[in-house]
Parts: structure tokens; C-alpha cells; sequence
């Protein structure tokens, strides 16, 4: 098992400094001055120069990447061109709402998920497995944007149960600060939950079918216990899988959700910079979504091996 | 009456009393949020919109008619040469962190502006400025190069304002000026909140509390406002919800101009746009009330010119260039093009553009001139068309109040060329008495309208929606700003 972490973390850190290169490079390529867009359409050239030189943009793209890649090792990721507070306390702020929104809507998703594909997995044909099928087809064609705003016209216009978007900060309390995730997490949840659902009903089906289920069976273990000690735990992968893969994009991806409940969140921080041309805070926030990824996926590689022993046999 | 009655009556009156009382406390939605929160390092409009006549004051203001008005400077005379302005300023004001306003803090302001490495975004406003003096305490002396009828016309931008050396370090995160409201905290992402001066030197603003929310979807703007999340939206980013916010009997839309000029700029050097007939057909192609209709629901005023309507010196040119596509075609066949041509149209993101844009392109294939659409971000659209010049047509709306002398620098994006009109503006400059500054506006907004240097389309509406109990929001535009200063909840 250590031996496959090793080798597990060595290749991530691999794919990190790749991936920072690429990023850097990328985004280094893209047409416009953050220093004239901050200026607009009046600036004399001198006014620009006088920024650039004072963002630090008047050094080479080498010296740059350098400089970027030393700073974040040592936890430093740069200013931001435009707001000119540090890009750390930025993400620090977005994380504040992105982590908790997509560990909310993951937490809804997983606990519709469970339930409704074990119960349509075990009552196959049946009326609850042809409903738990209906439901997620539905929920897996309707965008969650749509579903949003129908919250926000139904909860927030017409109930005045919540507000229509925004977010209070954690220092208004636990409870308002959950209260503004609430429909968010719900238009984020849907969709996921639906999917998550019909793979675990499909993947418990499969296993179901499997020689080993019918010896524990033949050997006198309740459908129940079959059920819960050899059948879900070998389920249990592809949805895994599903999970890493969801949690990932929760983190930035839910950026249209973000804009329709106006959260401050990390997904808004990337358009908006990318828009304002502030590179240096597309860079981190990238890197910093690669590493999100390629720690999760780690982390689910982990898993795996726990759940699966075969998995940790290395030659 | 019992004891119990006259409880029971004492606690109705006091509800009552309580009910009654004017909300103190307004939440004002805004489509952008501001980059930073220093007017004097930064073109960002949202800047001004939060900070400009709240936070932050000048020697002189803008009045919501547009005409300027004495602010930190009581008052002002200007020599017989017009080259050396005296400034009074007003005594027993402070910054909102308790240090004293005085002329150093003038100096320190305006020679900040004008420094070598400023980073001013309107750094031309202070071009004519050759020194700044405090003669005591409360007198200023700048004195210019050239005579400028407009120097306090230009103090009064929101790129003007007086900023003091203790605390301007901090002003990108935590401004302090010397305005009716006290910056106190800034959520990013999210809101910025100001609160009332209890130490302001003028009138006391009447709110105690404001709040500038950021939501930059349309959709959620709407949905903001129907739930009470916002109380007003001064400039509204929706123009197709209005019929429906003005018939809802809680809310109240306001219908302003602004000094936003909505143009098809047209590359004046790039052939075949370098011929006039050329310029004038593009003129005479465009249906400016289908692209008012279609790309603004109607919002906007027509114009013939750069210039904007609600001033004193407008003329109304519109006349010079009527939707006459015929006549466009005759005058592309007398500019040896009657088959017509192609080129592009580059778009930024705001929707009067990419709307219009798809508008314009159908009228002008019309008249057979094909236009190929493409659509820029805000950075690229400054690299390509502002700075690099590599367009053939363009739409942007020109926000920034009396740029007509933008026509007099052949550098500038349409790369225009008269030396008849730069006299005028350099005449315009050395001119101080109102009439005669008149007369030259008029004489230039005739001649580019006549040379049709660019397609000139409407002057953008200010579309304003708020709750029907709030007053004194300003109903125009014309700088970029949301003073709360007289702003109040009606009983």
C-alpha cells in the first residue's frame, strides 16, 4: 500500500509542474494588456508603461514563470494586477464559498443517490425502480441553470423563503451562511444526484449478477446481508469514480450557478479575470484547480485500493 | 380606562411610530463591481459609481444637471490672461480618518495626478497645468501653460478628486476622503457597504447605511429586485423587463440620458473608408430607429453627432445622414464601388454592440456592403481596434462627458484628420465665456457631422429601476456615479 502511494504521489507531482508550464504558457498567449484595460480608453502610453512597470509586467515571460513558480512554492502566489490584494487571501475568500457550496451539493447528491439506486437496484422492475429511473432521466436532461432560476422565481420571488442569490459571509453566523448556499446546493445537487443514482443502480446490478453473490447465497446469507457485505462494497467503485469526478467540477464548474445566485465564489473569480485580463490570478486559480484535481483523483485511487485489495498488489 | 387599555394604547403608538419611520438603509445593485476603489488610478466606471461625491470629493462637483458646482473649493476667480486659476477652499474639513484638509492635500493631489509616473487614466484633464501652489492654508494658485475655459469642468471628475498623502496607500482597498459617507467594508465578489459621516463639513447625507451589491447576470439583477434583495438598480442592465418593473406598482423606472455618445466608428485611414462618399453611404445605410428599437427596446435618443442632446450647445444633426439606403448605393456607384465591398465589424461585449452589430451588418449588406461580425472581450477589443487600429468598423459607446476634442488627435482610433477642427479646439481651450464656447461646440459638431467620420447612432439611456419610496437618485448620468447624498425613503 505504500509503495502505490509513493509511486501514486510521485507521478501527481510530475503532473503538477507540467501542467504549470502549460497553463503559463497558455495563458501568456492570450491578446491584451491588463494595464490598458484597467486605463481604458483615455490613457496617454506613457500612463500605461508607468502601470505595467509598476504590476511588474515589464520583466521576460522566463523571469515570470519563475518568479510565479518560486512564489507558489513557497506559498506565495503573487497580487492580483487589478484588485492589488494577494491572490492568496482571494482564493482564500472564493474557497470559503466554493468548498462548502460543493461539499453541500455533494452531500445532497450523495444522499439522494444511495438510497434511490440501491432501492431501484434490489427492486428491480419494480414501480420505485421504474420512478427512480423517470426522475433521473429528468434530472439528468434539465439544465441546472433552468432548475435554478425556477428555485430562485418559486423560493425567493414568490415564497420570499430565501433570497435571490448573494452571500452574507461566514461572520452573519452558520445558519445564514448555509441558508444562502441552500438553493444553490439544490440546483447544483440535482442533476449530479440523478447521475450518480443510475450508475450506482447499474454498477449494484451488475454485481448482483456475479458468481459470488449466488455462493453467498447458496451458503445461507440473507439477500440483506449478501446486499450489504459483498454486493455494495464491489459496487462501490464506478461510483467512486462518478464522486472524484463531481467533486472536481463542483469546485469551479459551478460557475453558472454561481452567476444566478450571484455567489462571489472561485468559478466567477476565473471568468471575471480572464475577462480583465488579471493573469496572474488565472494562473494560481488554475493551478490551484489542477492540484484540486489531481489530489482528489489521488485521494479516490486511495480509495479504490481500500475497497479493492487486488488494486494494492503491485509488481 | 384601565391600566391594561392605556398600556395596550402606549404599545400601539409605539408600534405605530416605529412602523412609520423612514427606512435609513439602502442596498444599490450594480452590473460591475469595481476593480479598486481609487478614482485616480483606474478607468473602471464601477469605481466612480461607489466612491464618486460619496466617499470622495474635488475642488469643484458635478451637479446631477451636469453643471459644475463648488465642492471642497468655496470658490474660484481666474486672472484677466485666464491662465491662473485661485482656489478658496473650504475650512474645518477632515478626512474621514480625522487628519485636516488643507491646500497641501490640493497639491498633493493634483501634482500626484500629473506626475511623471502617474497612473491616471485621464491624466489629459491635468495636460495644461504647469504648476500647483498653496499660498496658505486655504488658498490654491494653479496656474496653466495655456488658457482653459474648462479647468473646473475637468476638477470635477471623478479622476480630480483630493486624496490626501497619510491615507493614499490604502485607498485601492479602504479609501479615505472627505465625503458624507465613510467607506466601511468591502466583501469582494460581493458588496461594498458606507456608512454615514457623522463629521461631514456640508448638509449630513440622510441615510445611515449603504450598501453597493454586484451581480453581473441580467436574470439574477431581475430576480434580486422582485425578491427585496436590492432596492435599486440605477443602471439597469435589462432593458426588456422594464415594461413589465414600470407597470409593478412597488417599483419606479426612471428614464435618464447619459453622456454615452453609441457610435459606428469607422477606421477613416483604411481604404475605402478614407473617401468620404464611402463614409457617407455607411451613414445613409443605417436605420438608427430599428437599432434603437431592436437593440436597446427603444431606449435611446437619436444623434447626428458626437455630442450630447440634454446639453445647452447641441445641435440636432440628425438630418445630415437619413436612413436613405438608395442614396447610399448611388453614392458607393460614385465612389467607383457599386458592387460594393467587405470588411469587419468588431464588437465588444456590451449588448448595445453585439445587438446593434447584427443589425448594422444586415443593413449595410443591404447597400451591399459586407461585413464580417467578430466578437472581442473588453482587453482584446483595446489591443486590436483602440490600440493597434486593425478594424474596419466597430460600435462603442464614448462615456466620458465633452470628448468632442477626441476628433482634434489624428492618433486616436478613427484616426480622423482636420486641421480645421483642430484649430477649434485648440480655440475651444484659450475660451472661457459660455456663448462664444457655444458657438465653437457647435460650429465642430456640424463639421464632423458633415465630414460623417463615423456612423453616429443614439445616445445611450440611462435605465434606472428602484423602489417607488426612494428619492433623490439622480435621474441622468452625467458623470458615472450613484451620489446618495440626497437620497431618502418617503414615509
Amino acid at each position: 500500500m505504500l509503495r502505490y502511494a509513493v509511486r501514486r504521489l510521485l507521478s501527481l507531482s510530475l503532473t503538477l509542474l507540467v501542467a504549470s508550464l502549460v497553463i503559463f504558457v497558455a495563458i501568456e498567449i492570450v491578446p491584451g494588456d491588463p494595464a490598458a484595460y484597467m486605463l481604458g480608453m483615455n490613457a496617454a502610453p506613457d500612463t500605461v508603461a508607468a502601470l505595467r512597470a509598476e504590476l511588474g509586467l515589464d520583466v521576460g515571460p522566463v523571469q515570470r514563470y519563475l518568479n510565479w513558480l518560486g512564489g507558489m512554492l513557497s506559498g506565495d502566489f503573487g497580487t492580483s494586477y487589478t484588485y492589488r490584494t494577494p491572490v492568496v487571501d482571494m482564493i482564500g475568500d472564493r474557497l470559503m464559498i466554493s468548498l462548502p457550496l460543493a461539499l453541500y451539493a455533494l452531500t445532497l447528491s450523495t444522499l439522494i443517490a444511495f438510497p434511490a439506486g440501491i432501492i431501484a437496484a434490489t427492486r428491480r422492475g419494480s414501480a420505485a425502480d421504474v420512478s427512480v429511473m423517470g426522475v433521473t432521466q429528468l434530472g439528468v436532461a434539465i439544465p441546472n441553470f433552468w432548475f435554478a432560476m425556477l428555485l430562485v422565481l418559486v423560493f425567493a420571488i414568490n415564497l420570499r423563503w430565501f433570497s435571490a442569490g448573494g452571500f452574507p459571509g461566514w461572520d452573519q453566523g452558520l445558519l445564514a451562511g448555509i441558508k444562502a448556499l441552500t438553493l444553490p446546493a439544490i440546483a447544483l445537487a440535482l442533476p449530479q444526484a440523478s447521475i450518480l443514482a443510475r450508475v450506482m443502480r447499474s454498477s449494484l446490478l451488475d454485481t448482483l449478477d456475479e458468481d459470488f453473490i449466488r455462493t453467498a447465497r447458496a451458503k445461507g446469507l440473507s439477500t440483506r446481508q449478501t446486499l450489504w457485505r459483498h454486493a455494495l462494497r464491489n459496487a462501490l467503485i464506478p461510483v467512486l469514480t462518478i464522486i472524484g469526478l463531481q467533486f472536481s467540477f463542483l469546485l469551479a464548474g459551478a460557475i453558472i450557478i454561481e452567476n444566478v445566485f450571484f455567489l462571489p465564489g472561485l468559478g466567477r473569480l476565473v471568468f471575471q479575470s480572464i475577462s480583465q485580463r488579471d493573469l496572474i490570478v488565472v494562473e494560481s486559480v488554475v493551478m490551484l484547480l489542477v492540484f484540486a484535481v489531481v489530489v482528489v483523483t489521488f485521494l479516490v485511487d486511495l480509495a479504490y485500493a481500500a475497497v479493492d485489495p487486488r488494486l494494492r498488489r503491485t509488481n | 380606562m384601565s391600566t391594561a387599555n392605556h398600556l395596550l394604547a402606549a404599545a400601539l403608538v409605539l408600534a405605530c411610530s416605529s412602523a412609520s419611520a423612514a427606512r435609513t438603509d439602502i442596498t444599490i445593485g450594480m452590473q460591475l463591481e469595481p476593480p479598486n476603489l481609487d478614482p485616480t488610478g483606474a478607468a473602471a466606471a464601477a469605481i466612480d459609481e461607489v466612491v464618486y461625491a460619496n466617499i470622495f470629493e474635488g475642488l469643484t462637483r458635478f451637479l446631477p444637471d451636469g453643471s459644475v458646482a463648488p465642492a471642497l473649493a468655496s470658490s474660484w476667480e481666474v486672472s484677466e490672461d485666464g491662465l491662473q486659476y485661485s482656489f478658496t477652499l473650504r475650512t474645518g474639513v477632515s478626512f474621514h480618518d480625522g487628519t485636516g484638509f488643507d491646500a497641501d492635500d490640493v497639491v498633493f493631489s493634483l501634482d500626484r495626478a500629473r506626475a511623471e509616473d502617474s497612473t491616471n487614466a485621464q491624466k489629459g484633464l491635468f495636460a495644461g497645468i504647469d504648476s500647483v501652489e498653496a499660498t496658505d492654508p486655504a488658498t490654491v494658485v494653479v496656474t496653466l501653460s495655456q488658457a482653459n475655459g474648462a479647468l473646473p469642468f475637468n476638477l470635477a471628475w471623478g479622476d480630480a478628486v483630493i486624496v490626501a498623502p497619510e491615507s493614499i496607500e490604502q485607498a485601492k482597498t479602504a479609501p479615505v476622503g472627505t465625503g458624507p459617507f465613510v467607506f466601511s467594508k468591502w466583501v469582494q465578489g460581493d458588496q461594498v457597504e458606507i456608512v454615514r459621516n457623522p463629521d461631514y463639513w456640508g448638509e449630513p447625507a440622510q441615510l445611515e447605511k449603504a450598501t453597493f451589491k454586484f451581480i453581473s447576470e441580467p436574470t439574477a439583477a431581475f430576480a434580486a429586485l422582485m425578491a427585496g434583495d436590492v432596492d435599486a438598480f440605477p443602471v439597469y442592465p435589462a432593458p426588456e423587463n422594464l415594461p413589465q418593473l414600470d407597470a409593478d406598482p412597488r417599483f419606479s423606472v426612471v428614464l435618464g440620458s447619459t453622456e454615452g455618445e453609441t457610435i459606428l466608428s469607422i477606421n477613416n485611414k483604411l481604404a475605402p473608408f478614407d473617401n468620404k462618399l464611402v463614409r457617407q453611404a455607411v451613414a445613409h445605410a443605417i436605420d438608427r430607429s430599428a437599432i434603437i428599437d431592436g437593440a436597446m427596446f427603444g431606449y435611446g435618443t437619436p444623434i447626428g453627432s458626437h455630442f450630447a442632446p440634454h446639453h445647452p450647445a447641441y445641435l440636432d444633426l440628425t438630418g445630415n445622414s437619413p436612413y436613405d439606403p438608395e442614396r447610399a448605393r448611388a453614392l458607393l456607384a460614385e465612389a467607383g464601388l457599386a458592387d460594393g465591398f467587405e470588411t469587419t465589424l468588431k464588437l465588444p461585449p456590451p449588448s448595445y454592440a453585439r445587438r446593434g452589430g447584427e443589425i448594422i451588418a444586415a443593413q449595410l449588406r443591404e447597400v451591399g456592403i459586407k461585413v464580417e461580425i467578430s466578437n472581442l472581450e473588453w482587453a482584446q477589443w483595446l489591443e486590436q481596434v483602440f490600440r493597434g487600429k486593425d478594424y474596419g468598423l466597430t460600435i462603442v459607446s464614448h462615456t466620458e462627458p465633452m470628448d468632442i476634442g477626441i476628433y482634434a488627435n489624428p492618433e486616436y482610433y478613427f484616426q480622423y484628420d482636420n486641421a480645421e477642427l483642430q484649430q477649434l479646439m485648440v480655440d475651444l481651450e484659450a475660451t472661457a465665456e459660455d456663448d462664444a464656447r457655444s458657438e465653437i461646440l457647435q460650429q465642430a459638431q456640424t463639421i464632423i457631422s458633415e465630414d460623417y467620420v463615423n456612423g453616429y447612432l443614439f445616445q445611450l439611456a440611462k435605465t434606472g429601476v428602484a423602489n417607488a419610496k426612494i428619492s433623490g437618485l439622480w435621474e441622468n448620468a452625467p458623470t458615472q456615479a450613484n451620489d446618495l447624498t440626497k437620497v431618502f425613503w418617503q414615509d
